[in-house]
Formats: C-alpha cells, structure tokens, sequence
C-alpha cells in the first residue's frame, strides 16, 4: 500500500528522518510512535508531499510519488489531517467537509450554481459528519467549535475525500478525556475500512488501536511489530526509559 | 443569514441609483457624478472579489480600467466606435494584460504580490504616457461616445445613467454568483487555509488566476464606460494612485460582503465630491477621515449597523 524506502531528511545537522524504510499493509492501522523530537510530524509531512526528503523514495500503490507536491498526492488519495487543526473558520462544518467531497466529485471549474446547494456534495459530506459524530453541528462554523470538536470535524474532511490511505498527525491532540474516548471510538469504527497511519503520543490509545506499530527514535525506526512484540522490546524499553507513558506491564488492556 | 443581508444591501443600493433621477437627482451635473461613483464601484467590486475572496491584494487593478479605457481611445483615432466591437475588445485587453501579469504575480503572496502588481501597473502607465499617437501625458479626447446599434444612445445621460446600474447590478451579480460557486468555494478556502486546499488536492494558483482574469475583464468594461462617461482618456487612469482609491473603497466599504465594495465606492466619491465643494484644502479633511475610519470601523461602513448593535447590546447589559 505504502512503502518508504531509505527516506531521509536533515535540518541542519540534525537528521530527523535517518534511513527510514517501513510497509503500511492495506487494510491496517499502523501506528509511528516514539519520544519527543522523534521526527514523527516530519515523517508525515514527507508522506503527505509537505516536506521533500533529502534522499529516499516513496511508493504509494506501486507508484513512485516522491517528486509529487501535496496537492497531487491528495487527488491519488492520500489524506491527512494536522497535528494543529487545520479547518477553514469561515466555512461551517458542512461547507469544510463538502469541500473535501468537491475535491474527489467532478471539476472545481464550475462557476455559475451555488456549491451550497449540491445535493451531490452535501449528501456525503453529511454522511462523513455523522460518521464522525457531528452530524447536528453541522450548521455551525468551525471557527465556533470547541476543540475538541474540531478534531473530529478533521476527521471528516479526511474521510469525505474517500481516501486510500489516511495519515491522522496526533488526532488526540490537546482533547480531554471524554473527547479522547469519542474520537478513539470513532478510529476504531473505521478499523477495516481504511488503512490507516496513525501518528500518535496517546499510548493507551495507540496499543489499543494499533495493528502494527513502529517506533521512531532520533529519526530512525528501531522496531516495527504487532503490540505485544512492541511491548517486549528492549531496545523500546531503552527509549522510553524514565517516561511514564509507554504500557509496559501486558495485559493492561 | 449574513449573506441575506448582504444581498439586501446591495439591492436596496442598487435599487437607489436606479430611483435617483426620478426622486430629485436628475441634474446634469449629479447624473454625471453618480455614473462615476457607479464606474468606479464596478471595478471595487471586482477587487473585491480579488481581495475579500481571493486573498489577492491588488495594487494594480487601476490597469485594467485604463486597458479599457484606452482600447477605446486607440479605437476611435481608428474611426471604430460601435460599441459592440468596441466593448469586447476592451475587456479582452485588460483581461489579456490581466492574464500575463497574473501569471506571474500570483506566484507571490503577502506584500510581494502588492508590490509586483503595483510594478506592473505602472509599466502600463509609462507605456501609455508614451503613446504620443494618443496624446502621450496630455490624454486624449474623445470625438464621440460609442455607438449602440448604429445609434448615439449612450449620449443621453439618463440612458447612461440606467447603463451604469445596469452594468453594476451585472457586476455584482456575476462576482456574487462566483463567489458562491465551486469555484468560488476554492478560491475562499484557499484564502482562508492554503494548505488545507492543498492538502484536499487543490492547487490554489489556476483558481485565482482566472478570478484575476475576471476581475480584469470587469475592470477592462468599467474603463469602457469611464471613457465614454468623460470623452476624455488620461495616462492617470493606469495610475497607482487610482489603484489605491480603488483598494481603498473597498476597504473602506468592509470586506465582509460584495455589498460592502458598492457602499465603499459610492461613499468615497460623494465624500470626495462633497468635501471639495466645502473648502479648497479639503484632502487634509478627507484624509483624517479615512484615517479614522480605518481606526473606528474594523468592518468598514458595511458594519457600522452590526457595530452599533453591538454597542447597544452591550449598554443594555451595563444598565
């Protein structure tokens, strides 16, 4: 589905992607985890087509995207949301997600109906809504939502793309715990559905909802596996030493 | 509920223009004022919809008034004065112009996009002034008003006058509808969130490209009728002082709605027309007025009435 390949990028003197190679399988949620400054936002950033790697290849379906920008990655199907909140404040809800629908239904050139109108375009825009959980908040702005609702509002212009692929940059962040508990419901609904590349600080969330997880340090992927491997791991061990929030103990869950 | 009142502004503005003769401002002289301030909206409409839906802060637009302006000078030292030529061609022109340099300044953004469409409207302007053929600096007289049809139509001023509103209502309406489309859509998230467009797959350059291609067109048939409002055409239609009246109604006007370009245009040439009747150093009055309205009115005229309310609402509750 998505294979890195010796992906690398520095800033500076400091390599933050350093030789990266890692498989996504269809079907998966494969979680990026790792301390602080692991280069985990900027590994996204190189998938999604924000930041260029310095050397390295990015195969997407077989096809080699490396050299393309963001906005041609997205219309192959590559959706991702932001580690900030990323939504247009003007629009309402429904106008941020049937944007999204815009993008993958017919041409953006059309210039004389009003796009508010679009029984084409709010049908499913309405449907990634209530996927998500706002489907009665759809009228609001998005520059009037809590944050936490933001975060799903997210959630649903990725999904309104029709994704192959979703990269989600720490969906959980900054929302408290009964959002937490909304939102990882919600990733755990579309489990199956999409493959998925979770970056996430949130462990409980990440070893509960992970197929696969691969653990990034200092820009470099020491472990990949299944979680309970994860787990046993050593060298993870070493890396999280003194951090309180990796699960260690198994059965936790 | 926002948009409707916006709507209803500029049709409640529309609608006045339409009524004046008829309510006591038939005279000569107030027609011709108010077939400026309506010419002059036309093109702050336009950049309106560069500004408020685009993002694109266009020094430059007094350009496509003067492409418009001088494709019918350079059409009538030719003899062609049909309008149904005549017109085309001058939005073409400064649809033309507005293609090339577009293509180029919308590559920039931020302050570098002000300065390279300013840097282009004033290539324009020396160009024209150059024109010894067409008056050079000194401009050049009309020998007539376009023709209608064969007809000396437009130089009735009530007929005139009723082109103006017409061709503002169509203005507005057009920007209006683009602004609400797909297309418009587009244009308004990539103002308001660049890189979530990119990241949902759009590229924001082709979209607001032929929104600056628009907005030029409409600029190229307002210079058309600017021309024939004054028989005359100067190298100061190009000019970058023009440009920033034009960037200054709009402001002025509010950025929240299309409406507020129509109220800012017609304010700021009744203001400036008043004012200089009043006293002869009237530009130090009208400029610290525009100072405070800067100052004061953060949503320019348009939302003084939702200020006020706001004022209100907020003494009611301290008393």
């Amino acid at each position: 589905m998505l294979s890195l390949r010796n992906l690398r990028k520095r800033f500076g003197g400091l390599a933050v992607t350093d030789d990266v190679s890692l498989d996504v399988e269809p079907g998966e949620i494969h979680a990026v985890i790792g301390p602080n400054g692991a280069g985990k936002t900027t590994l996204i950033n190189e998938i999604s087509g924000v930041l260029a790697p310095d050397s390295g290849s990015i195969l997407f379906e077989g096809r080699d995207v490396t050299s393309l920008p963001l906005h041609r990655r997205a219309r192959l199907g590559l959706a991702r949301s932001f580690q900030i909140t990323s939504v247009i404040p003007a629009f309402t809800a429904l106008e941020n997600t049937a944007l999204a629908v815009q993008a993958g239904v017919g041409s953006s050139f059309r210039f004389f109906r009003a796009a508010a109108s679009e029984s084409r375009l709010n049908g499913p825009a309405m449907e990634a809504l209530s996927q998500v959980g706002l489907g009665a908040r759809a009228h609001i702005p998005a520059g009037a939502m809590s944050h936490g609702e933001k975060r799903q509002l997210e959630l649903a212009i990725a999904l309104a793309t029709q994704p192959r692929l979703l990269l989600l940059d720490e969906p959980l962040a900054g929302a408290g715990p009964e959002e937490t508990e909304r939102l990882i419901g919600i990733l755990k609904g579309l489990r199956g559905r999409y493959t998925i590349v979770l970056v996430e600080h949130d462990m409980q969330a990440v070893f509960a909802m992970a197929d696969r997880i691969s653990v990034l340090v200092y820009g470099r992927v020491i472990a990949t596996g299944v979680p309970d491997t994860i787990r046993g791991n050593a060298e993870v061990r070493a890396a999280y030493l003194g951090e309180d929030d990796l699960p260690l103990a198994a059965g936790t869950h | 509920m926002d948009r409707l009142r916006s709507d209803l502004t500029a049709i409640a503005v529309l609608a006045a223009l339409a009524a004046a003769p008829f309510v006591g401002f038939g005279e000569g002289y107030v027609l011709t004022l108010l077939a400026r301030a309506m010419i002059l909206a036309m093109a702050a409409v336009a950049l309106s919809l560069l500004v408020g839906g685009a993002g694109l802060v266009s020094m430059g637009h007094a350009a496509m008034l003067g492409f418009g302006a001088y494709a019918v000078v350079i059409l009538d030292a030719a003899r062609i004065v049909d309008a149904a030529i005549v017109l085309p061609v001058a939005v073409l022109a400064a649809a033309g112009f507005a293609l090339l340099t577009g293509a180029i300044a919308i590559r920039t953004s931020g302050v570098h996009f002000i300065m390279i469409t300013l840097a282009f409207g004033q290539m324009a302007f020396f160009t024209a002034s150059s024109l010894a053929g067409y008056g050079g600096d000194d401009g050049y007289t009309l020998y007539a008003r376009s023709e209608v049809a064969g007809t000396r139509l437009l130089e009735d001023r009530l007929t005139f006058h009723f082109v103006c509103v017409a061709a503002l209502a169509a203005t507005w309406l057009l920007c209006r509808m683009l602004l609400e489309s797909r297309f418009g859509r587009v244009l308004r998230a990539s103002k308001g969130n660049p890189l979530r467009a990119q990241a949902l797959g759009f590229d924001p350059y082709p979209y607001r490209l032929v929104a600056y291609v628009i907005a030029g067109g409409i600029g190229g048939a307002s210079g058309f009728l600017f021309a024939n409002a004054t028989e005359f055409v100067a190298p100061a239609y190009f000019s970058w002082q023009r440009s920033g009246e034009l960037l200054f109604m709009v402001i002025l006007g509010g950025l929240a709605g299309l409406h507020g370009a129509l109220i800012g245009a017609l304010g700021f040439v009744l203001l400036e027309e008043w004012l200089s009747h009043q006293w002869e150093h009237w530009r130090i009055v009208f400029g610290v007025l525009l100072i405070l309205a800067v100052l004061y009115l953060p949503n320019g005229l348009s939302g003084i009435p939702g200020q006020v309310a706001g004022a209100l609402r907020k003494g009611d509750r301290r008393g």
